[in-house]
């Protein structure tokens, strides 16, 4: 029963961090590292949200690049209804042979439409200023790369340096 | 592209930074789209049915498709001509996690900047703004050049842009290459959330700023070919020591 509850509980932290990153505010972005949440109460129901209310601090442990083989039980996992930032978001997720096969999302926030129309309305000018280069000494530097492309291509002789 | 790390905690050692090494390897060696056999290669030749796909991978398609929903398609890591390109989503990922694995290894004042994207976690003592993590925005114009500081602690900032090797990002929608802006830098919660969000709203051109401007926990600096920058409310509280 304990190894049922835990894979259960696999399944629904995939759930939630789905909600989690769809109610997640700047001041509860400190969250990021807080890894193990309780697995004592997976329950059966999933249990990332409080339906309609203010979402609990969410599993975020999946994140982190699973090791191979912790397989999920077979079925479909449906997460609560979670009070989303533009909206009402349910997720489920489909596990068959052991391997997540699908994600969906029953009740889903009308956010891409409805966002992009708004952006596309009269809105308030937002500050503008030209551009000039500053003598500032920092720490890190940001920049584009190849966002799409270079990263894969440059990150294995970036690390061959970095441990050479 | 550098990948660099830095902790500002004494007690740091080569075992941390190994294990953050290890880390970006295992995503490379999963996710390139230059590498054959890459898992993410053999799925774009067809040769690896979904059914085997491996967790990581699951979750990357998962995440993605969530990105795609939240930015109206303007996020897709479907290419032009079919294939999957995943690092639009993997990178920010990535590099989330790798800040993951130094503060669950009990460390808190470091970066780390994957070709600049950026996770700032704690504060940097020693450094020029003597306690925040300061990021500069570089000049797409004058890549030696900085055009604006951010300071921050804990969040994540991005930049997406068309000017190290021509334009590289596309409009979904149509397939053609955003270009209506050069530069856009958006600092969120986490990398995660700054890439993802800097990836998609780029590709909307000039409307990308507003975009940003109606996320929570979003800000935004974006530069147009003309050299003005258009920033959202919130951003100028990033700019105080």
């Amino acid at each position: 029963m304990k190894k049922y509850a835990a894979y259960v509980l696999s399944a629904v932290v995939v759930a939630a961090f789905i909600v989690y990153w769809l109610v997640s505010r700047p001041d509860q972005a400190n969250m990021a590292a807080n890894a193990g949440a309780p697995a004592g109460n997976a329950g059966t129901t999933g249990a990332s949200g409080t339906p309609g209310g203010t979402p609990a601090p969410a599993p975020t442990t999946t994140p982190t690049p699973a090791a191979a083989g912790n397989g999920y039980k077979d079925g479909t996992y449906t997460g609560p209804v979670a009070d989303a930032i533009y909206g009402q978001l349910q997720v489920a997720v489909t596990v068959s042979g052991g391997k997540i096969t699908d994600v969906s999302w029953p009740v889903y926030p009308d956010s891409g439409g409805h966002t992009l129309q708004v952006s596309q309305s009269a809105l308030p000018a937002l500050k503008q200023e030209a551009i000039a280069a500053q003598s500032a000494k920092v720490d890190i530097v940001s920049g584009a790369t190849q966002t799409s492309q270079a990263f894969q291509q440059s990150l294995a002789a970036a690390l061959a340096q970095a441990q050479a | 592209m550098p990948v660099a790390v830095e902790i500002a905690d004494a007690a740091a050692d080569e075992n941390i930074f190994a294990a953050v090494f290890d880390h970006f390897t295992y995503i490379d060696e999963k996710f390139s789209t230059y590498k054959p056999e890459s898992e993410m290669m053999r799925i774009n030749r067809g040769e690896l049915p979904e059914r085997d796909w491996s967790d990581d991978m699951r979750i990357i398609y998962m995440l993605s498709e969530e990105t795609k929903q939240r930015t109206g398609g303007f996020f897709d890591i479907r290419r032009p001509d079919g294939t999957v390109d995943p690092s639009g989503i993997v990178k920010g990922w990535a590099i989330w996690n790798a800040a993951k694995i130094i503060e669950k290894a009990g460390f808190g004042n470091f970066y780390v900047d994957a070709g600049g994207d950026i996770q700032t976690h704690g504060l940097n003592a020693e450094g020029p703004a003597g306690a925040k993590w300061s990021i500069g925005i570089k000049n797409p114009f004058n890549q030696k050049e900085v055009v604006k500081t951010v300071y921050v602690s804990g969040e994540g900032v991005a930049t997406s842009g068309t000017y190290l090797r021509g334009e590289h990002i596309y409009n979904p929608k149509d397939g053609r290459p955003a270009n209506e802006i050069v530069s856009l830098t958006v600092i969120g919660p986490n990398i995660y959330e700054a890439d993802r969000f800097a990836t998609a709203a780029f590709a909307m051109g000039a409307a990308g700023i507003r975009f940003i401007e109606q996320l929570p926990g979003l800000e935004g600096y974006m530069i147009d070919r003309d050299g003005t920058a258009t920033m959202t409310t919130g951003f100028e509280k990033y700019i105080k020591i």
